[in-house]
C-alpha cells in the first residue's frame, strides 16, 4: 500500500519519523514533489482565500500526491508539550482539506496530542499502526526506529547542518556575518517557497544560524522573559531563540522570515522588532508570499548583509582608535 | 486610579457602571471611530487583526484623556486574542505611555490573579453584600441591553417608516443606561417592551431568516461590523446572532470557573464538520450555522477579521455545511479598509438571493 506525506508544514520537522515508521510498517513512503510554480497555484485555487501562503501551499501538495497514493497522512497536530499547541491552523487541518479538496483518497488523521506526556506518542504510533499490521512488536520496532531517526535528524540540525536544504555545517557555518535567521521551518527549507533564501545568505557570505541549532535547554532558558507564555509550539521557539541571540549578541543581526497572513507572527514579530530595537540589534523582517518577487528580495538581503558589513568595519574602528 | 476599558457594543455603560460603583474613576472609551482606527493601525503590526487594531487605538484615546489604568481580559489561546495585552502593553510602552495593565484571565487556570486583580480594582470599602448588589444591577442591565437588542432584530424588518426602530431602539439603549437601581430597572423594562412594540408593522410580509455566526468582537461591536444587523433588518432579513454578551459570559467565564464546557449543543452540531477546539468562535460558528440550517433559516453570515485564525478554519468548513443542509453561507472578512457601501451591496445581492430561493421553495416563483 501506497501512503503519501505532503512536502509542506510539519514535513520539515517530522519527515524522517514518519517516513522509518511507516517503512518499517511495510508501506510504500510517496512525498510530494519538491514545490513547484504549479503545486503553488493548485494550493492558491483549492485553499480558503485568506489562509496563510503556507497553508494553500499545503493543500497544493495534498493535490500533487491525489493521484498517485492510496492514502494521504494528514495529522492533526494538536501539542508536543504541556505549555503550548500548534497554530489553530495545524488543529484544524484534516478538516479543512477534508471539506475543501474534492475526490480526495482516504486521509489518515491521527490526533498528536502529548499533553499527557510522552507516553502518548507510544500509544498513538499502535493505534496508526494497528491499521496496517496486528504484530505489535512490529509496532513497537516501527515506533523505536522512527523516534531514533528523529533524533538523529535534529542532531544533526545542532551540528549546524540544514538536511532538508542538504546544506552541512561547512557550508552554513563558512562566513564572515553571523545571521539568526528565523522562521518556521516549513517556510524556511522550502526552497521554492523561500526563493532560496539561506542559500542566497551564503553565497552572500554569512554565517546562517537557524531555530533548531539551539538546543531546546538553551531555549528554555529565555522562557521566563516572556510575561505570558505564547499560545504556539513554534512561535516559543522562535522567540525564545531570538531572545538567546539578543542576551548573547554571538550574531550580528537577525532577520525574521514570516509569510503573508501569518497568524500567530503578528504577535511573535513585533515583540522581537521591539526587543531588538531596545538593545540596538539589527532586525530585518521578510514577508513572503506566492508573489513574492527573486530580485526584490536579493536586494533587500544584500543591503541588509552590507550594512551590518559596515556597521561591523566602524565599531572596530572605534575601537582601536579609543583601546 | 482613573480606569479606561475596550469598547464592545452596549457593554461599555454596564462596565462604567461596575467600575464606579466599585470606587474607581472611570474614563468612558469614545465609540470607535475613524481616529481610532488610525491609531490603531498606525502602531499595530499589519497583520493584525481587526479588534487588536480597534482596542489599541480605544487604550491610546484613553490614555490621551487622562486614564492611568487599563483593564481588559486575557484568554487560554490558542486564538490570538488571549496575548492581546501582552503586545498591547508593549506597544504601549514603547510610545510613552505609563500606566498599569490589568488583564483579567479566565478563571480555570488563573484563580489565584483572577482573584486578585479583581481585589485591585474594589477601590472603596464595601461588604460582601453591597458588592453581590452591584454585579447583580450590572447584570441585569446587561440583560436588559441584549433584551432590547433581540427585540430590534425581530420588528425592524417589518417596520412600515425605515429607521424607526434604530430610532426607538437608541432611546431605549438611553433610558436603560439612565437607570440607577434594580427596582428602575424592572420599571423600564415594560417601558422597552411597551416602546418597541408601538412601532407601525408591516402585516403581509415574511421576513427571510439569517443567522449571524462569527469571532466575538465583530460580531458584538457595530462599529467593527458597520452595522450590519442594522443594514440586514432595513433590507427585510430577520437576524438572529449567535452570540450576546450575557450569554457569553455564562457560557465561558462562569462555567469556566467549574471546568465545564458551555454551549455543549453547539460543539456537538459542529462535531462532524470540526472535531477540534480551534480556539476563538471557529466551531461555535461551524456549530451555529448546522443549527441555524435546522431551524430552517435561509442563510448564515459568518463575520471575522481579516486573518483570524479559528474563522479561516471555519470558513474553509462552512462550504460543506451549506452543501449538506442545502443553506446559503455569506463569509465576510472585515478589516480597517472594508466600506459600508460595499458591504451593503454585497449583503443587498446575498439577500436578493435569499428571497428569491424562498420564492422558489414555496412553488411562487413563476
Amino acid at each position: 500500500m501506497k501512503i503519501g506525506i505532503p512536502r509542506a508544514l510539519s514535513y520539515y520537522t517530522y519527515y524522517p519519523m514518519w517516513k522509518t515508521f511507516f517503512q518499517i510498517l511495510g508501506l510504500e513512503v510517496v512525498e510530494s514533489d519538491a514545490t513547484t510554480k504549479k503545486i503553488m497555484d493548485d494550493g492558491v485555487k483549492e485553499a480558503v482565500t485568506d489562509a496563510c501562503s503556507p497553508i494553500k501551499l499545503y493543500h497544493g501538495h495534498v493535490m500533487n500526491l491525489m493521484d498517485k497514493v492510496e492514502c494521504i497522512f494528514v495529522p492533526r497536530l494538536v501539542s508536543i508539550n504541556r505549555e503550548a499547541t500548534f497554530c489553530p491552523k495545524f488543529l484544524g487541518l484534516p478538516d479543512m482539506i477534508q471539506y475543501t479538496i474534492n475526490n480526495l483518497p482516504p486521509l489518515l488523521s491521527p490526533r498528536i496530542d502529548l499533553k499527557k506526556g510522552k507516553g502518548e506518542l507510544l500509544k498513538i504510533c499502535y493505534r496508526v499502526g494497528s491499521k496496517f499490521t496486528k504484530n505489535p512488536f512490529l509496532i513497537y520496532k516501527a515506533y523505536r526506529n522512527a523516534i531514533q531517526e528523529l533524533k538523529n535528524y535534529a542532531a544533526s540540525f545542532l551540528k549546524g547542518a540544514i538536511p532538508p536544504l542538504k546544506l552541512d555545517s561547512s557550508q552554513t557555518q563558512k562566513g564572515d556575518i553571523a545571521l539568526a535567521v528565523l522562521g518556521y521551518p516549513y517556510m524556511l527549507y522550502d526552497p521554492y517557497f523561500s526563493l532560496n533564501l539561506i542559500k542566497k545568505l551564503i553565497d552572500l557570505g554569512a554565517k546562517v544560524y537557524t531555530l533548531e541549532m539551539l538546543p531546546e535547554k538553551a531555549k528554555l532558558k529565555q522562557a521566563d522573559k516572556l510575561k505570558k507564555t505564547l499560545f504556539w509550539t513554534y512561535s516559543n521557539s522562535i522567540i525564545r531563540t531570538a531572545y538567546h541571540f539578543f542576551e548573547n549578541k554571538r550574531v550580528d543581526g537577525v532577520i525574521h522570515i514570516t509569510a503573508f497572513g501569518c497568524g500567530p507572527d503578528f504577535i511573535v514579530d513585533k515583540l522581537m522588532e521591539l526587543e531588538a530595537k531596545e538593545i540596538q540589534m539589527p532586525f530585518l523582517t521578510v514577508i513572503l508570499d506566492e508573489q513574492t518577487g527573486e530580485e526584490g528580495l536579493k536586494t533587500r538581503l544584500e543591503a541588509f548583509v552590507d550594512m551590518l558589513r559596515l556597521r561591523r568595519i566602524r565599531h572596530e574602528n572605534n575601537i582601536s582608535l579609543h583601546g | 486610579m482613573k480606569i479606561t476599558y475596550p469598547y464592545m457594543g452596549n457593554s461599555h455603560i454596564a462596565i462604567k457602571n461596575l467600575l464606579e460603583r466599585l470606587g474607581n474613576e472611570v474614563v468612558v472609551p469614545p465609540r470607535p471611530s475613524k481616529k481610532t482606527l488610525s491609531y490603531g493601525t498606525q502602531h499595530a503590526p499589519e497583520f493584525a487583526c481587526l479588534p487588536f487594531k480597534i482596542l489599541l487605538g480605544t487604550y491610546i484615546e484613553g490614555l490621551e484623556m487622562g486614564a492611568d489604568t487599563i483593564i481588559s481580559t486575557g484568554g487560554v489561546g490558542p486564538c490570538r486574542a488571549g496575548l492581546y495585552t501582552t503586545l498591547q502593553e508593549r506597544i504601549l510602552r514603547s510610545l510613552g505611555y505609563e500606566f498599569d495593565f490589568i488583564t483579567l484571565e479566565p478563571p480555570s487556570r488563573y484563580l489565584n490573579a483572577l482573584y486578585k486583580n479583581i481585589k485591585k480594582i474594589i477601590n472603596r470599602p464595601m461588604t460582601l453584600k453591597e458588592f453581590w448588589h452591584v454585579i447583580r444591577f450590572v447584570w441585569e442591565q446587561l440583560k436588559l441591553f441584549d433584551m432590547a437588542e433581540r427585540k430590534s432584530f425581530e420588528i425592524r424588518p417589518l417596520e412600515v417608516n425605515q429607521g424607526e426602530t434604530s430610532k426607538v431602539y437608541r432611546e431605549c439603549v438611553d433610558i436603560i443606561a439612565e437607570a440607577r437601581t434594580i427596582e428602575e430597572l424592572k420599571e423600564i423594562k415594560n417601558e422597552v417592551i411597551k416602546k418597541m412594540d408601538s412601532i407601525d408593522r408591516r402585516k403581509d410580509f415574511e421576513p427571510v431568516k439569517v443567522g449571524l455566526v462569527g469571532e466575538i468582537y465583530v460580531v458584538l461591536e457595530p462599529a467593527a461590523n458597520l452595522e450590519i444587523e442594522e443594514t440586514l433588518g432595513e433590507l427585510g432579513v430577520y437576524v438572529e446572532r449567535s452570540m450576546f454578551f450575557t450569554h457569553y459570559t455564562v457560557s465561558n467565564a462562569i462555567m469556566d470557573l467549574f471546568h465545564l464546557a458551555g454551549e455543549r449543543n453547539v460543539k456537538k452540531a459542529a462535531r462532524p464538520f470540526f472535531n477540534e477546539m480551534c480556539g476563538g468562535h471557529g466551531r461555535e460558528s461551524v456549530g451555529n450555522a448546522v443549527l441555524y440550517a435546522k431551524r430552517g433559516f435561509d442563510g448564515v453570515i459568518q463575520l471575522s477579521p481579516f486573518t483570524c485564525i479559528p474563522e479561516i478554519v471555519a470558513k474553509s468548513v462552512l462550504p460543506a455545511v451549506a452543501k449538506k443542509y442545502d443553506i446559503s453561507v455569506l463569509s465576510l472578512s472585515l478589516d480597517e479598509q472594508t466600506g459600508k457601501a460595499g458591504l451593503r451591496t454585497r449583503l443587498e445581492a446575498f439577500v436578493d438571493l435569499l428571497f428569491k430561493k424562498k420564492q422558489k421553495k414555496e412553488g411562487r416563483f413563476a
